[in-house]
């Protein structure tokens, strides 16, 4: 009876059962801890917020939602966008866009240069990106603001050097905020790009090379697309913290513009409008997930082109 | 190489399990961080063979929902005084009557029947302080005692101010600017508010934490913030002045409450009647730099603190004073909608 | 590969200059924050000489120490959990042909990364305060399992694309030869994915002790970590007394980092 067809669709099978019981561990730690205690905050976008904060039980409105999208204007009364929401939005997805950006900007020469030292000496440049990072965050931004100040290390060397005559306001600033998440998220973007760059396969760049390709080719057209996981891994951890900062953007930023962390846990707070705050976190999580959706499509394809 | 790894992490797993150990004389207090004098507990610890531990939390929101969620093990909570009447009214807190404790005679009684534990039911004082202006007099030397110190600043201030991040502070003195009531919904004198706020927010330079460094370096002139801050700004350098806003500022205060499913009631019953000693107040103000509400503990303050202008507010300005209340639900979710659209 | 122009064509035009400018960078905060917790001084912005005042200062705050080991003791025990379970679940989810739920995974276990933190922690705090009340316990698991399951993501991305660019004729070479599977693993894959754990095991670690908003949230009494007692302190000034913690902190990992490396490198 056994056709070898059939042999095979059950290996498959038993395979799919293995990989399946492998992820469990990973599927239920972030079920029990991350995924489920999340349906509450689904059922309390829809619920009545209380008098002085959580919902009031068994009531539900559509209200947080609403708000989260439109305004009753409060002088008025007449409904409009809530443009306040919106413009905290694309703040924080503008100032998480020129993070990534610039940390790709230094992580790749970074990463690269890591993954082509000699292998003895690779594990110590490691090391050294890691090491910065024992330190916990709120330490790390506090000494970017020693760095940033007027009377800081980088005025004091830049008009030491001449470059500047009078010190530059940089602390409270966006170009604060953008230092701080560079300077924090970094390793979350060379990290992932040196370990697919450690791979990197050097007889490709050198067949560019016997092709007459030029150094800049080389990198644009064989290197940077083999090492493309590492990119994207790279870019999507350091985006989505970003987009949730809460402790950069008050203290380098001065609190006085908010990104939608604070804007999150203003009506979780002192706001005390758990529905609109949980809905808001819906929607940022949506979109983001949809972002996503996108890119594991788009590598599902090209993962299929390459085997 | 594999069962050491194995070893060391069953040693971890069992450092972690065993937290819960119970021993005899705990009290558990949940505290703003920062804001408990240590030779103060080391004392309460050795008289009554207690031991303390402390957990921080830092905004009044986050241990109210903390406390109200359950599970927590706190046996002792210091809410602020707006905050209490909620406290009370979700029934978190248990009445320990502290007014019939011992050490209930050496309550000031400006702070007894007070608006939100009239007669001290359920809380005893622990410190209190107000929101004020501060100036750099090197930088600035006209009058300090207005919010126009940072609502409408004068020309050497413009960008070098910081204004605390607190969303009632700062609507309780614009509100008071324009002349109106704390927990109005009068939309014209709020439109008025908000658009003021969002006008002087362009003159700011941060809204932030950090005054007790950046004031006296000279990275702020001009700050509204709370006293104790102030105080210690000056205490690091001298030219700093503090201002009472005389059209209207807030008072605060905190207080101590034992909360409803404590586990150690009585440990947390002697630690009130233990700091409404005045020695034992005086420890607290000497180490935070705020007043706290026990007469006599002035005899045991460090001198600087007797005659602080930052403690001592002049008598012309004591009644622009005010605490705040809580407003209700629908009120607030209009400051809290004006406060985003002064942050947006 | 040729070795006679192996060195110039890995090199790429001023790569070399911003990685060193960005180690410089890297470093420039971390020396000021050791300067200054020398200084004599009571502040972080003011420069009044030198002392060792604040060293001993920490060394008599036992919160401090306190919440320090339990932030190293959480950062572990996380870390761990998380490498080992994002270790196996990386393993089910690459080199396949696309299987029914292949794509639900990568969701799920990317699933933490994509909401704020300030939402899973209201969430847990509803959640496991719950529990807490159930069970009557309420030590330091809560913490761990919440660290655990949002440092898995990020232990799983980088094994994941070490995984993915990896080579399969070895594996290929040992089932051929008649490896079990296990085995296999062992001696062929696990090797090979090394780079891949370490990198992940000290992103989960760096993630973990840089949590202040869920353990906020999730933390019973006398569970304060390090960042959690920061965030307190943040009212008031924070003194040098910090930068010296964060001192002693850092060359403790120093060593740790540099006995590992060396173990590490003798056995190879």
């Amino acid at each position: 009876m056994d056709t070898a067809s059939e042999v095979a669709k059950r290996a498959e099978r038993a395979d799919v059962r293995s990989r399946w019981l492998l992820s469990a561990p990973a599927l239920l730690v972030i079920f029990f801890a991350a995924v489920g205690p999340l349906f509450v905050m689904l059922a309390y976008s829809f619920m009545v917020k209380g008098d002085y904060g959580d919902v009031k039980p068994g009531e539900f409105s559509l209200d947080g939602w609403f708000s989260v999208f439109f305004q009753r204007d409060i002088f008025d009364d007449t409904v409009g966008l809530a443009d306040a929401h919106l413009s905290i939005f694309w703040r924080s997805v503008k100032l998480s866009l020129i993070t990534t950006m610039l940390a790709l900007a230094f992580g790749f020469p970074t990463a690269y240069f890591i993954a082509t030292r000699p292998a003895r000496t690779r594990e110590v440049w490691v090391f050294l990106i890691t090491i910065p990072f024992w330190t916990n965050l709120l330490i790390r931004t506090f000494a970017m603001q020693e760095v940033i100040r007027n009377e800081g290390i980088l005025n004091t060397l830049m008009m030491w050097l001449g470059l500047i005559d009078q010190p530059i306001q940089l602390m409270y600033t966006d170009a604060a905020i953008l230092f701080g998440m560079v300077y924090v998220y970094l390793p979350l973007m060379v990290l992932p790009l040196y370990a697919s760059m450690e791979k990197l396969d050097f007889n490709l760049v050198e067949a560019g090379y016997d092709l007459y390709a030029t150094r800049l080719r080389v990198l644009w057209r064989i290197i940077i697309p083999l090492v493309r996981p590492g990119v994207i891994a790279g870019s999507i951890l350091v985006f989505i913290p970003s987009l949730g900062a809460y402790v950069i953007p008050r203290v380098l930023g001065g609190g006085k513009n908010m990104m939608l962390g604070n804007l999150i846990e203003l009506q979780f707070g002192a706001g005390r409008n758990w529905p609109l705050g949980a809905a808001i976190s819906i929607t940022l999580m949506a979109i983001v997930m949809l972002a996503l959706l996108v890119y594991v499509r788009n590598e599902a394809r090209s993962g299929a082109q390459n085997v | 190489m594999r069962g050491k790894l194995k070893a060391a992490t069953a040693a971890l797993a069992l450092v972690a399990f065993a937290g819960a150990a119970h021993a005899d004389g705990e009290l558990n207090i949940y505290n703003w961080g920062d804001y408990t004098s240590p030779e103060m507990i080391k004392k309460f610890e050795q008289t009554h063979n207690v031991k303390v531990t402390i957990t921080d939390y830092d905004s009044n929101d986050t241990a109210l929902a903390k406390v109200r969620a359950g599970g927590h093990g706190f046996d002792i909570v210091v809410p602020s005084a707006n905050y209490v009447p909620i406290w009370v009214k979700e029934d978190l807190l248990l009445e320990a009557r502290p007014d019939q404790m011992e050490n209930f005679k050496n309550v000031d009684p400006r702070w007894v029947d007070v608006p939100w534990d009239p007669g001290r039911h359920y809380t005893v004082p622990w410190q209190w302080g107000y929101t004020g202006t501060a100036v750099n007099s090197k930088v600035y030397s006209g009058d300090i005692n207005t919010s126009a110190l940072f609502l409408d600043p004068p020309a050497e201030l413009v960008g070098k101010i910081n204004v605390a991040p607190e969303m009632n502070d700062v609507l309780f003195a614009t509100i008071k600017y324009f002349g109106g009531n704390w927990c109005t919904d009068d939309k014209e004198l709020l439109k008025k508010v908000r658009d003021k706020l969002v006008e002087a927010k362009t003159k700011w330079l941060a809204m932030d934490y950090s005054v007790t460094e950046k004031l006296p370096a000279g990275d702020y002139s001009g700050v509204y913030y709370w006293n104790g801050a102030i105080m210690r700004s000056r205490l690091a350098n001298p030219d700093i002045k503090i201002g009472y806003p005389k059209e209207g500022y807030p008072l605060f205060m905190d207080s101590v409450a034992i909360l409803k499913d404590a586990k150690n009631v009585e440990n947390a019953k002697l630690f009130m009647n233990f700091i409404m000693d005045p020695e034992n107040a005086a420890m607290l103000s000497a180490f935070a730099k705020y007043a706290n509400g026990i007469k006599g503990s002035e005899n045991f303050m460090p001198e600087e603190m007797k005659t602080a202008p930052e403690l001592v507010i002049p008598a012309e300005f004591e009644k622009a004073g005010e605490f705040l209340e809580s407003c209700s639900p629908e009120v607030l979710s209009l400051y809290s909608r004006i406060w985003t659209d002064v942050q947006k | 590969m040729s070795k006679r122009r192996s060195f110039d064509l890995r090199s790429q035009p001023g790569f070399t200059f911003v990685a060193l400018l960005t180690f410089f960078m890297l470093y420039l905060p971390i020396a000021a924050l050791v300067v200054y917790a020398f200084n004599a001084g009571s502040s972080m912005a003011i420069w009044e000489g030198v002392s060792l005042r604040w060293f001993y200062s920490a060394a008599s705050n036992e919160r401090v120490q306190e919440a320090a080991m339990r932030s190293a003791l959480i950062a572990v025990c996380a870390a761990l959990i998380a490498t080992v379970a994002a270790t196996m679940a990386a393993i089910a989810t690459t080199r396949t042909k696309p299987y029914p739920g292949l794509t639900f995974k990568y969701a799920f276990i990317n699933q933490p990364l994509m909401v704020p933190e300030i939402v899973t922690a209201v969430a847990l705090l509803i959640v496991f305060s719950r529990i807490k009340v159930w069970t009557g316990y309420s030590g330091l698991g809560y913490l761990i399992a919440a660290h655990a399951a949002f440092c898995i993501p990020f232990a799983y991305l980088p094994i994941r694309a070490r995984l993915e660019s990896m080579d399969l004729t070895l594996e290929r070479a040992a089932a051929d030869l008649y490896a079990t599977p296990w085995k296999a693993f062992r001696h062929v894959t696990l090797p090979l994915l090394r780079p891949g754990i370490i990198a992940g095991f000290m992103l989960a670690f760096v993630i973990s002790l840089d949590d202040v908003v869920i353990t906020e949230f999730v933390k019973s009494g006398g569970q304060d970590t390090l960042p959690t007692y920061m965030l307190g302190q943040l009212r008031r000034a924070t003194s040098p007394e910090v930068n010296a913690i964060a001192t002693v902190f850092l060359l403790f990992s120093v060593v740790l980092v540099t006995a590992f490396f060396f173990i590490n490198r003798r056995k190879a």
